[in-house]
């Protein structure tokens, strides 16, 4: 059973007629991100999601398609093309070809392409599914699909799900972070919005420039003795108002402050990388470009789940390759494989990566067939989006490494073998928490919501 | 449980059919649905789809019956025609008796809590009295002085005249205007990925302020939103009304469906007047036939289509005095953009380019660059093929001159690839943008009008827009009154007339019920988005009753609402927690007390700019971008769209902040208020670390805080006089001894650190107060109404 906060709080204001000002303050105060138990015992305690945003092209990474050589450049036989829902391209386009060369690395063999070197280094650690398939075609809806199920608005993201259900095990941080890098995504805040779920369970978000947290620092002028000494006073204020009023609320006010002050004191060290040895930044590609970006994120990631931080989203634009798919790709993968890769060799040896869950991927993937802006220019050419099949990989806590599941047509338009939908995703996801995406619900408007929407299953291949 | 509309316990809709069609051909086994569903083994068609199949003997009976012409007995032919339901919110409305002398909202509170052993409070004291009222009316907070004139004024009438008083004020329709906002999920931009800005989204907004502050009755209030542009002799304003539709999302990334996107907003606009409205989460019948309440798909896609056979239009909407200039001007900017548009041969340009474009249109897969082109206007421009394929005779001036300026920002591929010609397209269009400053600003707004086609409306089947069912007309649930057409009247206007009529018991209820929740921090009916099966009973359904007929009785006075409840001395009480109250009812549902209510997000920040009396009070007009920390709005597609404002306009009331939907203003996101892609019938209040520190550190409540301690400063010389003056402004009341030694204590301890900081002098003693206007403005007591 998870309570809501207003059960806590109920919980609360009944016993508050007997109980003590110091009772009310330190004892029984409500904690909506206080660590609840999972339905049952979870192989993962928090999650990176390394969110592609725009669709990375399967064909080029992680699904190579050798028979598309052949019809290179020509129309393909429409018994491939007929079902097809494009954004752009109709579905008389050519085929278009990969250039990558694709490798079986590891013991476990999985293929993966030249452009992902340093996943290579650690394939035996990932569980590549070649079948995942979404409902939509266009970048909103397909964020919007991943991250809370449903391509209307106003449910709540896999992130504000999970905290929901878990809590977090960090006393000075929030329980869902967000990172971003490169240009802006297009679900901007609605990827870890908390929908109709408490706000206490959004995301937040760790800014690049200025401050990680908004508002994190003291504005100008106000020194950190100036400060303490203000909250001591807020502090003492708020207690005198709270000893007549008696709100509980005005006790979770209290909480609030100093959660807040403890945050402020604690971002300095959880950002200050300034105890990573130089091998470590080297490894994720801090200080150097393309990586550093990235990297500082995936190592951030790290530092956030170590100190429990239930659910890290890092979020990195745009893989939305329409043009110049050769060139943008490679700028894509140049920037991240060295952080991604990082990270699960970081986890790894410092044995996190057994209570971590990682999964990579975007809201769907890139077509076969070739999409051509400027017939001028033929290395113009790119994919269109492709929701009917296409990759992402897990790792970590819960997930078996090593193996591929899943199959797609000779020519890579639709899945043959063990489809993966979102939601099945969604529902695997939360299963290696230990949570039971059926009974992880939220009663609105009359009805129990879930992330799985009305759908999902756990994909037991998937598991360890 | 029948959800897709067949029932095949009545013979006559057997062969009818369901949404997707006929279940049954008499005479045809093969074409009858029925029969695939019972012989199929695919798991999302059999039928049933659990549990023991049909025997092929079976199937062999049914599949005769059918060959033989599938004859019905007369008995089992007809069904019940019309729902019945014993559910509460749609019986209708009783006025209750209640006894003379006796206050009705106190009396059915009072005999509630006689139930429990309770009482009710004390009434409130005077001083939380002022600061209660005008939070709720007015969203500001009262003066030292207006506090002090009403602890002073023994009059009988004194808190009567009070309430008139900020009735009367402007500020009024701002601080009533954010819950209607909050339910037409008002925005200033399109939302979705490219999130374009709505420049002219406020003038909606205004209109919601004017006619709260008018008090327009809730009824015409009603009619003027659903169905404003049909009404005889519709004004500009009843037109600029229906924005309330407009204020959907709208996708325009390049590759979406336009059919899609547009079936989407439409289920959006359905479910929005179904939460305003009717209290009711009629969406879940987008996909089958609602599963608890008494309406079906059918009754969905029958609203659906009130809004289906409504079209997009963009008017001139001018305010006051802009009409005159703008239309002296005119006649030279037609005749100077006519002459530039002929000497950079535009008209030759553009008919060559509309001719390939029309082309692609009709033969797709055939151009990839004006396919990709057609994509790409289609999502940009509303109603960009509709334009493209008018007769250039027929085209409006609106349209001639949109199609146009398209066109010279986006010539197309061969033009693009001409260098020169581009430059002269690039130079035109500066020349262009330069001639369009010479006339006077005139506001536009986006209404609704009649759709030239008159589109069809049909059942979509589980959703999905492709898959079209049976045609329905427009139509209302029959489980209420029926709608009454006049003869020769619009169907959306009857059907806005359907909405505030005498005999619909949801419309009033709703609406006493969210004025309640502004006052009490709680509905009567605490899902106030929801009057259906699923949602929560009344916690006083007479009450309720009584106060949804008095609203009817006085003419729908939104004002006499307010003041009704806010005269009763249920609302007056004290709001201090209450122990034994709270044994037998924790969640203050019965209202032994008043609640203390977290301030909506725009409040607090309003309440510390005006208490620091640098709020910019100028009521209405266009939305304000004040500023915004960098990184904040670069985390969306396409980078910040943020152009911070200037001046004295930044701090303008919180109301006003622009909402970009992708990336909106923090303190919004911080302190609850709503994602606006919804309609939102309530905010839920939250208590956050990151409340905290926006309350803390967000510069604009530093520079509050500064201008607070330098207005103290001027105005109390001596420590003790101002820490009461300041205390009192900010809190309304004077604080006790233990807060005001507290206070004292701090400015001692601040001016020593301070001190050894380094600081002396006025840098010192201004740091130290600007401190104790921090501390005031982050206390619970000032971010709450109590």
């Amino acid at each position: 059973m998870i309570y809501s906060r207003r059960d806590l709080l109920n919980s609360f204001a009944y016993g508050v007629g007997g109980m003590a000002l110091s009772d009310l303050l330190h004892g029984a105060a409500p904690n909506p991100l206080a660590p609840r138990k999972p339905h049952f015992a979870p192989k993962a305690k928090s999650v990176i999601f390394m969110f592609m945003e725009g669709g990375p092209s399967q064909m080029d990474l992680f699904d190579p398609k050798p028979a598309l050589q052949k019809h290179n450049g020509k129309p393909l036989p429409a018994e491939f093309t007929k079902d097809l829902k494009l954004a752009f391209t109709k579905p008389n386009a050519a085929a278009l070809a990969s250039p990558r060369i694709f490798q079986p690395c590891g013991k476990s063999g999985i293929v993966i392409s030249d452009y992902l070197p340093g996943l290579r280094e650690v394939a035996d650690e990932l569980c590549v599914v070649r079948s995942m398939h979404t409902d939509a075609v266009n970048h909103h809806p397909g964020q919007l699909l991943l991250f809370t199920g449903s391509i209307q608005f106003g449910r709540p993201t896999a992130g504000a799900w999970v905290t929901y259900g878990l809590g977090s095990e960090s006393q000075n941080l929030p329980g869902f972070v967000a990172l971003s890098s490169g240009a802006g995504t297009s679900g901007g805040a609605s990827n870890f919005m908390s929908g109709f779920l408490p706000s206490t369970y959004q995301g937040t978000i760790f800014r690049n420039s200025g401050d990680p947290i908004l508002y994190l620092s003291n504005p100008e002028g106000v020194s950190k003795a100036t400060q303490r000494t203000s909250l001591d006073a807020i502090k003492e204020l708020n207690e005198e108002h709270l000893r007549k009023s008696a709100d509980p609320e005005i006790a979770a006010r209290i909480q609030s402050y100093e959660l807040a002050f403890r945050m402020q004191m604690s971002a300095p060290e959880l950002l200050d990388f300034s105890n990573e040895s130089q091998e470590t930044l080297e490894m994720y590609g801090i200080g150097k470009e393309p990586t550093h970006q990235f990297g500082t994120n995936a190592l951030l990631a790290r530092r956030l789940v170590e100190r429990g931080v239930r659910f890290v989203l890092m979020m990195d634009a745009s893989w939305d390759t329409h043009t110049n798919l050769n060139k943008k790709l490679k700028e894509k993968c140049d920037a991240t494989d060295k952080g991604s890769s990082a990270l699960i060799k970081d986890l790894k040896r410092r044995g996190l990566l057994d209570e971590t869950l990682v999964v990579w991927g975007g809201e769907f993937g890139r077509t076969p067939i070739c999409e051509i802006r400027n017939t001028a220019d033929p290395d113009n050419a790119g994919r269109d989006h492709h929701p009917t099949g296409y990759s992402m990989w897990l790792a970590g806590g819960g997930v078996k490494g090593g193996q591929t599941i899943g199959e797609t047509d000779e020519l890579g338009f639709t899945i043959t073998r063990d489809k993966v939908h979102v939601h099945d995703l969604q529902a695997t996801m939360l299963h290696c928490l230990g949570l039971d995406h059926l009974k992880l619900t939220y009663r609105h408007m009359g009805r129990d919501y879930r992330l799985t929407d009305l759908a999902g299953n756990v994909v037991t291949k998937i598991l360890a | 449980m029948q959800t897709n509309g067949l029932r095949v316990d009545i013979g006559a809709a057997l062969i009818q059919g369901g949404y997707s069609g006929p279940a049954v051909v008499p005479g045809k086994p093969g074409e009858s649905k029925l029969l695939h569903r019972l012989k199929s083994t695919e798991k999302a068609e059999m039928m049933p789809p659990m549990g023991a199949r049909l025997s092929p003997a079976d199937i062999d009976v049914i599949t005769k019956w059918i060959a033989d012409g599938a004859k019905v007995p007369a008995a089992s032919a007809a069904g019940p025609a019309r729902r019945e339901t014993s559910h509460w919110s749609f019986q209708p409305v009783k006025r209750p008796a209640t006894p003379a002398g006796v206050n009705p909202i106190d009396f059915f509170i009072t005999e509630r809590l006689k139930k429990e052993g309770l009482t009710p409070s004390p009434e409130a004291n005077r001083v939380t009295l002022a600061r209660r009222v005008k939070l709720d009316l007015l969203g500001l907070a009262p003066t030292p002085a207006e506090v002090a004139a009403f602890v002073n004024d023994k009059s009988p009438n004194a808190y009567e005249r009070m309430v008139d008083r900020y009735l009367d004020s402007p500020h009024y329709g701002e601080r009533w205007a954010r819950p209607w906002l909050d339910l037409a999920r008002y925005a200033d931009s399109d939302g979705y990925e490219k999130d374009n800005v709505r420049p002219y989204a406020w003038r909606y907004r205004q209109w919601v302020i004017d006619a709260l502050n008018a008090d327009m009755p809730f009824d015409r209030f009603t009619i003027a939103q659903v169905a404003g542009d049909l009404l005889p002799a519709a004004t500009v304003e009843d037109r600029v009304a229906t924005g309330f539709h407009r204020n959907v999302l709208t996708n325009r990334e390049a590759g979406v469906d336009r059919a899609e996107a547009r079936y989407e907003q439409l289920i959006n606009r359905t479910n929005t007047l179904g939460t305003t409205w009717l209290g009711l989460t009629v969406g879940c019948a987008q996909c089958h036939d609602h599963k608890y309440d008494p309406f079906s798909q059918r009754e969905f896609y029958q609203l659906y289509a009130f809004f289906n056979e409504a079209d997009d239009v963009d008017i001139d909407a001018p305010m006051e005095g802009e009409r005159g200039p703008y239309l002296k001007a005119l006649p030279a900017y037609r005749r100077d953009r006519e002459k530039l548009l002929a000497e950079y041969k535009i008209p030759a340009l553009q008919a060559r380019w509309e001719e390939k474009m029309r082309a692609a249109y009709a033969n797709p897969g055939k151009d990839a660059e004006f396919d990709f082109w057609i994509t790409s206007m289609s999502a940009m421009v509303d109603h960009a093929m509709r334009m493209l394929h008018k007769k250039p005779e027929e085209r409006t001036q609106r349209e001639i001159d949109t199609l146009a300026d398209y066109f010279i920002s986006n010539p197309g591929p061969e033009n693009g690839r001409d260098k020169e010609l581009t430059a002269r397209l690039k130079e035109l269009k500066t020349k262009i943008t330069d001639l369009k400053k010479t006339v006077p600003f005139l506001t536009q707004a986006y209404t609704i009008g009649e759709h030239p086609s008159h589109p069809k409306t049909h059942i979509t089947i589980r959703g999905d827009y492709r898959s079209l069912g049976i045609e329905v007309q427009p139509g209302t649930p029959a489980v209420m009154p029926p709608m009454e057409r006049k003869e020769g009247e619009p169907v959306r206007v009857a059907f806005a007339r359907w909405l505030v009529a005498p005999n619909n018991p949801l419309t009033p209820r709703v609406t006493v019920n969210r004025a309640w929740q502004e006052l009490f921090g709680r509905g009567l009916v605490r899902t106030s988005e929801d009057f259906g099966v699923s949602g929560e009973k009344p916690s006083h359904p007479e009450l309720l009753d009584w106060l949804a007929s008095e609203f009817v009785a006085q003419g729908w006075s939104q004002k006499k609402l307010h003041k009704t409840i806010m005269m009763s001395a249920t609302y007056r009480q004290a709001s201090a927690f209450r122990p034994d109250a709270a044994e037998k009812d924790a969640d203050n549902t019965l209202l032994a007390r008043q609640s203390r209510l977290r301030l909506p997000a725009e409040l607090i920040r309003d309440t510390a700019l005006q208490v620091a009396g640098i709020l910019d009070p100028e009521v209405g007009g266009k939305s304000v971008m004040p500023f915004l920390p960098k990184g904040v709005g670069e985390l969306a597609y396409g980078g910040s769209k943020w152009k911070e404002t200037t001046g004295q306009e930044a701090y303008r009331r919180g109301l006003y902040i622009h909402y970009q939907r992708t990336t909106p203003y923090p303190l919004l996101v911080n302190f609850d208020a709503p994602d606006s892609n919804v309609a939102c019938s309530r905010r839920r209040p939250s208590n956050t670390p990151l409340q905290a520190l926006n309350l803390l550190n967000d510069p604009v409540f530093l520079e509050a805080a500064n201008a607070f301690a330098l207005r103290a400063m001027e105005t109390q010389s001596a420590a003790g006089p101002r820490i009461d003056a300041m205390f009192q402004q900010a809190l309304g009341r004077q604080p006790s001894d233990t807060e005001r030694q507290t206070l004292a204590r701090y400015v001692d301890a601040q001016s020593n650190v301070l001190k050894a900081e380094g600081r002396n002098g006025d840098q010192l003693t201004q740091g130290a107060w600007s401190g104790v206007a921090r501390v005031l403005f982050n206390l619970d007591e000032f971010i709450n109404r109590e």
